[in-house]
């Protein structure tokens, strides 16, 4: 039992970071249409920034640059490439952030070299004892830390300005532009907010409680695995992406646990296999139409 | 994106058709390819480690026409060909592996002892019906949800080579491949070695024939393929699958053949992939590796950079793709590239990585149907416009 509880606050911890990574595929997918595959390469943008900024300025500094860093770049990103390509389809702006996504990361690699840091220097390696129990404090800062955010974005999205216009254009297009929305600053907030999403959540991801992966190709990796946790959800659901990060990450704490740390990452994806053949367009995703 | 499912349609009134004028520039540069790559090993002699560069772009066109196939003319996004490279690779070292009991079989892994090609075949055989396999979940999902249900095939990959030791060799060593004969001729090292132009023919030059059969066969059915019925049908299953199921396409099957049809190119990349390795032997981990996260990447930038659904296209894309990877790692190997400081860690394949990525998004922006576009429109130049 006591082994379960610990599970389920280390898988609910992990899921609270994928559902911060996969809460920005969605915000992008919603406002473009378009699937960012250079997500991992924001997350690895926003890890660096704070491993090379840490030893000078501190850790809590250096953790919000970071932030601000990947939102930058994710704003970038989309001012120079993909509004500069509006007239090609979604299919090949995807095809591009492949492109982007191969650079930006290399580069990273590049930099940091064989170092491959762990960046969560306050609370890594710390793990809290509780009642008997062995709670990883990463997963657990992350979970509150998840919370925290996602209730943030959930009330701006339902409430501010900014989220009745976000919700127009992922609506309508054309609609929202003749009511006076302007299309390009809502696409352009919406990579911004995905990259400081995606800024946060590195801040957990490269850490030795997390997936002993420290900042590099590991940590991209980790960051595919939002993916999944975006699809099960269904891209076009901001509440699917939160329900999806949960899945999974209690399918890869408990299956490491039960089955094999090897089969876990196998685990995640069989899961969302089982769910998109049952449901094609994710648990709450919008059905696709098709008119002859 | 041109040819469009209207060429489907029977014209009202066949119209005499004027002779064909030969392209005779056309015939004349592909005589001239063709020569030049049988004469290859010739050319490079003893450096041995050319002719690997260009076996290994040969294994990049196999695997990239495959995906070209499937991506650019059946319309479906995979990421999960280096499952099937792998799957391709261990059928291959399973089948024709030493049978237990034989003297060069080792005691912990299963082999069948089959005739190489017998082997080869069975391995693309065995990738097209595990691809016929996802076919259920292929045909049920569209664009990025195939995508990434596709991943999902790199990991189980992953898992099952880590696990099944016994077919795999494990991740620490892996399996060597059975050697490939041909009724009998070995594609190996012998003394004496049959020469050509007093180059001896040795292990990598047979090699580099066996390879050069297996891209020849894979592109001119693969042009075979499109230019057929089989073709009409992917295109029209890309196009609008209502529009195509109304002229009588049977989406499902059409879209299981595609994913069939394309696991089995991949297989057969798998295949060369362990013959030129010399090693069958799975990843460590989902991102680096001949299996892995980063092949799935290449293998995309392959079929971009050629421009979607081309198959002279792919052959260009392997060439950027594979091909400059492997140049910059025998410029590291033999002039001592990178080694400096000066350079940063920047390493063989993360430049080659910098030159693609960039490369697909040049293309993307500035020339959506790739290498494909350009060099139509490079031979327009030079070709008599058709009377009309």
């Amino acid at each position: 039992m006591g082994t379960f509880v610990q599970l389920l606050v280390n898988g609910l911890g992990k899921g609270a970071v994928y559902a911060l990574l996969a809460l920005g595929f969605v915000i992008i997918f919603k406002a473009t249409e378009v699937v960012n595959f250079a997500h991992g390469s924001l997350v690895l943008v926003g890890g660096y920034v704070v491993y090379a900024l840490k030893d000078t300025l501190g850790w809590l500094p250096a953790a919000l640059l970071g932030i601000v860093g990947a939102a930058l770049v994710a704003l970038l990103v989309e001012r120079v490439f993909l509004a500069n390509a509006r007239r090609a389809d979604p299919n090949s702006l995807a095809l591009l952030t492949i492109g982007l996504d191969v650079i930006i990361t290399e580069e990273i690699v590049r930099r940091v070299g064989a170092a491959i840091p762990f960046i969560g220097d306050p609370y890594d390696a710390q793990p809290i004892q509780l009642a008997g129990i062995t709670i990883f404090r990463t997963q657990a800062i992350a979970l509150v830390v998840g919370a925290v955010l996602i209730t943030a974005f959930f009330l701006a999205f339902r409430f501010s300005s900014w989220g009745v216009a976000m919700r127009a254009q992922a609506e309508n297009k054309e609609a929202a532009a003749l009511m006076g929305i302007r299309s390009s600053r809502v696409t352009a907030t919406a990579w911004l907010v995905a990259g400081a999403l995606a800024g946060v959540a590195v801040l957990f991801m490269a850490t030795q409680d997390f997936s002993g992966a420290g900042l590099g190709r590991g940590t991209h990796a980790i960051a595919l695995i939002a993916f999944p946790a975006a699809i099960l959800g269904g891209l076009d659901s901001t509440a699917g992406a939160v329900v999806g990060g949960i899945v999974v990450g209690l399918t890869e704490a408990l299956s490491a646990q039960y089955i094999s740390f090897e089969f876990s990452k196998s685990a995640v994806f069989l899961v969302m296999l089982i769910v998109l053949v049952i449901r094609p367009s994710g648990l709450f995703g919008t059905k696709e139409l098709s008119r002859v | 994106m041109s040819d469009t499912i209207t060429e489907v349609a029977p014209r009202a009134e066949p119209r005499p058709v004027a002779p064909k004028k030969r392209n005779w520039l056309k015939i004349v540069a592909t005589v001239l390819l063709v020569v030049f790559l049988i004469a290859l090993p010739i050319l490079t002699g003893s450096q041995v480690a050319y002719l690997k560069v260009a076996q290994y772009v040969l294994i990049g066109t196999v695997g990239g026409i495959g995906l070209t196939l499937l991506v650019g003319q059946a319309g479906q996004l995979s990421l999960a060909h280096p499952f099937f490279l792998l799957v391709g690779a261990v059928s291959y070292a399973v089948l024709a592996g030493g049978r237990a009991g034989d003297d060069s079989a080792s005691p912990d892994l299963v082999g069948l002892g089959l005739p190489p090609l017998l082997a080869v075949i069975g391995a693309v055989v065995i990738c097209g019906l595990v691809g016929l396999a996802f076919a259920p979940v292929a045909g049920r999902l569209r664009g990025i949800y195939l995508g990434v249900a596709s991943l999902s095939l790199v990991f189980l990959g992953l898992w099952l080579g880590q696990s099944l030791e016994l077919f795999t060799g494990g991740t620490s060593s892996g399996r060597p491949p059975p050697t490939f004969e041909l009724f009998g001729f070995a594609f190996a090292n012998s003394t004496p070695a049959p020469t050509i132009a007093g180059v001896p023919i040795q292990k990598q030059q047979r090699l580099w024939y066996l390879f050069l059969v297996f891209a020849l066969g894979a592109y001119f059915l693969a042009r075979g393929a499109i230019n057929s019925r089989i073709g009409r049908s992917w295109r029209a299953v890309r196009d609008n699958e209502a529009a195509a199921t109304a002229m009588g396409v049977n989406v499902a099957r059409v879209k299981a053949g595609a994913f069939t049809i394309s696991s089995a190119f991949a297989g057969l990349a798998g295949v060369m992939t362990a013959l030129w390795l010399d090693l069958v032997k799975p990843d460590e981990n989902e991102f680096t590796g001949n299996y892995s996260l980063t092949v799935s990447i290449a293998f995309l930038a392959i079929v971009i950079i050629g421009g979607l659904g081309s198959v002279p296209g792919a052959v260009i894309g392997a060439v950027v793709v594979y091909g400059l990877q492997q140049f910059f790692l025998l410029g590291a190997n033999q002039f001592g590239w990178f080694a400096d400081a000066q350079f940063g860690g920047l390493s063989a394949v993360i430049l080659s990585a910098f030159v693609y990525g960039a490369a697909v998004v040049l293309v993307v922006l500035f020339e959506p149907g790739g290498a494909a576009a350009i060099g139509r429109r490079l031979t327009s130049r030079f070709t008599p416009r058709k009377e009309q």
